[in-house]
């Protein structure tokens, strides 16, 4: 197709358009037996039109999953222990060092130092375990909120709560994260090393989220988080934001 | 992101007519499935276990076996050992007989899940590589056994590891395609609130990562009655369409997915006036001018994967638009389009000539009912291109060579039927010969549409008749007197260029 060679430097130039013809139709023709009229064309989901893109489309998307499917390698480093107080792990590698702080310091209490898989139940968990105005406002309103982000129900106890996410969201009735508190004393920053070595009873030792305390601790009154153990999501340990898990592969290809 | 396709090319150890012979199989296998309307199988989208099967592949593990590393994995002491269980258990999990074996046996995936909800960052992790392995496997009953999982899955989308997060987001996307079941309780735990969060991440992985999980949620049959309004409801639409908005932070990876996911939600017709109020349009047309702009700079393979859905978006959305509103949208009123879409119409002709009837397709929407545009296509002196595929025979198949030459057509009658004023600029030039040869072919609609032509320009430029019958036109127009279809049209031609 040879093109105007106007036409590539018209893209890049400024919005606008050549003043429009006048339009001045015959009836004739219209008439019969002539039928055309312009017309707008749609096509639906699965229509035959759509065949040939949609087959290249799942083409890239086969090439996608195969990659997707394979683990990655790993940057091999000399040994290190993770430095937060308390934790003694030791890394052989910056990607697992990279899950293990997200996961196990990225959204931890700093009150009683327990990790939480997300912000949203890390905030859950602080108000309904460190907050005694929580406590008291609890014993006259529905104050136990919905685990599931968007739902804007409330309830008197922990156990409706879990009655309701199961019931009409769908959960799991054994639902991990939302487990009776065993009684464990307040929490020291030792606490996270005496877990690591715990083995795993029938079901493990779950993340925690939240529940109803069964003994109340002399909470400071309204105290958050004293100190933000949050991570920015764009740190990366070194590597780079724009790292997925994937592209390692990547790091000899130029782009 | 395009290196990808390039590198899973390099990892099979055979020769160039066997890769081709492979990927000719691989879509005559696909254009079965979509006609069968069964594309979205996940069979489709993994491939043979005998290739994927390269260096680590291990042998299928029996019961006592996947019982051993299930037990060294949640109750072992050291912390590498439960974790090399893991890997084996995964590595072992590739072939469906283990996949089966693991699916029927008690407990197992409670172990599992248990596994994936521990206090150990890295047992957690490799938990999820084995779901992972799991969700990509070819029979629905062993994605449906990840049922118990995925609440789980949703809930680490809102941490901060992004690999993780990456991970989950894939095997969910698995899981949606293979499973009716698993989607039915996925809406009700909170995947659209879960990919609303996820789709603000700073990393380009985790976008990809959600607009493919988006995108095969879209796919569902049942998504137009009871996804695409949650996802319209939520803050998902306006996140995908800042992720498509062309400039320096524009990723083709990601934007590829979220276009395909627009398309999903666009062609499903459910809410199509509402995308037009967040400026789908507007985003969409300043992408097709980026696209343009950038198949002229680089050799990138792969910008027909976005041009695609960016093109069946814009071309959908335009039908929504009534004929009393375009004026009102002034990125309708704007010639650059009508420039752009023509340079990606010569892409898909080097690149990938199947694409040129859906690119026909939004010409023939843009051009309908705008004068503006019918006359951008004159005043940028885009008819000869245009007429110039009607003479296509050698690079496409017959039958869509057939089918251009028909939208061509149309095109031109949209222009033509506008009046006198707009027949004057498409003749005198090489629209009569070019007629001439179409009147000359056996497809009926490709001759019916020229004679529809023909006879607006006749009525709107009479001169043109004069010279039609000095090309011998009337002879040319004979062949097809007895057609029943043609008949009357051919005869009207006739009379109307003998009169003129």
């Amino acid at each position: 197709m040879l093109l105007p060679t106007a036409l590539r430097a018209r893209v890049a130039g400024a919005p606008g358009a050549a003043e429009p013809l006048p339009v001045e139709r015959n009836p004739e023709a219209r008439a019969a037996p002539f039928r055309f009229v312009p017309r707008l064309v749609r096509f639906p989901r699965e229509h035959e039109f759509f065949e040939d893109g949609d087959v290249q489309r799942h083409l890239y998307l086969q090439d996608v999953l195969t990659q997707v499917a394979e683990a990655p390698e790993k940057s091999r480093v000399p040994e290190f222990t993770c430095q937060v107080a308390g934790c003694c792990q030791v890394f052989a590698a910056l990607e697992d060092y990279q899950h293990h702080y997200h996961m196990m310091h990225g959204n931890a209490c700093s009150l009683c130092s327990r990790a939480f898989p997300s912000e949203h139940l890390l905030d859950t968990h602080i108000l309904e375990w460190h907050d005694s105005l929580f406590q008291i406002l609890a014993e006259r309103q529905d104050m136990y909120q919905c685990l599931v982000e968007g739902c804007p129900e409330k309830f008197k106890t922990t156990q409706d709560r879990k009655d309701h996410m199961v019931r009409l969201h769908l959960y799991p009735a054994d639902f991990r994260f939302d487990k009776p508190k065993t009684n464990r004393g307040p929490a020291t920053p030792e606490t996270v090393a005496d877990l690591s070595t715990r083995t795993l009873a029938d079901d493990g030792d779950a993340m925690e989220v939240c529940c109803e305390p069964t003994s109340l601790t002399p909470a400071r009154v309204g105290e958050r988080r004293t100190y933000n153990h949050r991570i920015p999501s764009t740190i990366c340990f070194g590597q780079g934001a724009l790292r997925g898990f994937k592209s390692t592969k990547k790091r000899n290809k130029h782009h | 992101m395009w290196s990808r396709r390039q590198s899973h090319l390099r990892r099979v150890a055979c020769g160039v007519e066997e890769l081709r012979c492979r990927r000719r199989e691989q879509e005559a296998a696909l254009r079965k499935a979509r006609r069968e309307q069964q594309l979205v199988s996940k069979r489709l989208l993994r491939e043979s276990p005998e290739e994927a099967a390269g260096e680590g592949a291990a042998a299928v593990l029996g019961e006592a076996e996947i019982q051993q590393f299930l037990r060294l994995a949640q109750r072992g002491t050291d912390e590498k050992e439960r974790e090399k269980a893991l890997v084996s258990l995964r590595r072992g999990l590739q072939h469906l007989e283990t996949q089966q074996t693991f699916i029927w046996m008690e407990g197992s995936m409670r172990i599992l899940v248990g596994l994936l909800t521990c206090n150990r960052a890295l047992l957690q992790l490799e938990a999820a590589r084995c779901l992972h392995e799991l969700s990509h496997s070819e029979q629905s009953a062993v994605a449906e056994a990840c049922l118990p999982a995925t609440s789980y899955l949703l809930i680490y989308l809102s941490g901060h590891s992004s690999d993780f997060i990456e991970l989950c987001l894939y095997t969910l996307g698995n899981l949606i395609v293979e499973s009716e079941a698993v989607r039915r309780h996925l809406l009700p735990q909170g995947i659209v609130p879960a990919l609303a969060s996820c789709i603000q991440s700073p990393h380009v992985a985790v976008l990809e990562a959600v607009g493919y999980t988006l995108s095969q949620l879209l796919q569902a049959k049942e998504a137009p009655e009871k996804i695409i309004p949650h996802i319209l409801d939520s803050t998902l639409l306006q996140h995908m369409l800042q992720l498509m908005q062309p400039g320096p932070k524009l990723n083709p990876g990601v934007a590829v997915e979220f276009a395909w996911s627009l398309h999903y939600i666009i062609c499903s017709q459910v809410n199509n006036a509402l995308l037009i109020t967040h400026g789908a349009l507007s985003t969409l047309v300043l992408l097709l001018l980026d696209l343009a702009e950038v198949v002229q700079r680089t050799e990138d393979v792969g910008l027909e994967l976005l041009a695609c859905p960016v093109i069946r978006c814009l071309s959908n959305l335009l039908a929504e638009v009534a004929t009393e509103d375009v004026g009102g949208q002034m990125e309708l009123r704007d010639e650059r389009i009508v420039a752009a879409l023509f340079i990606l119409l010569e892409f898909f002709l080097q690149k990938q000539p199947s694409l040129l009837p859906e690119g026909l397709w939004l010409l023939n929407n843009l051009t309908a009912n705008s004068p503006t545009l019918c006359t951008s296509l004159l005043s940028l002196d885009l008819i000869e291109p245009l007429l110039q595929l009607l003479s296509l025979s050698n690079v496409v198949t017959v039958l869509d060579c057939i089918y251009v030459s028909l939208q061509v057509l149309t095109v031109l009658c949209n222009v033509a039927e506008k009046g006198p004023a707009y027949c004057q600029q498409l003749w005198p030039g090489p629209l009569l010969p070019c007629l001439l040869n179409t009147v000359a072919l056996s497809d009926t609609d490709v001759v019916g549409q020229s004679l529809e032509l023909l006879q607006l320009l006749f009525l709107y430029q009479p001169e043109a008749a004069q010279a039609f019958l000095q090309l011998s036109g009337l002879q040319a127009l004979e062949r097809h007197q007895e057609e029943v279809q043609l008949q009357d049209r051919v005869h009207a031609v006739q009379q109307t260029a003998l009169h003129c």
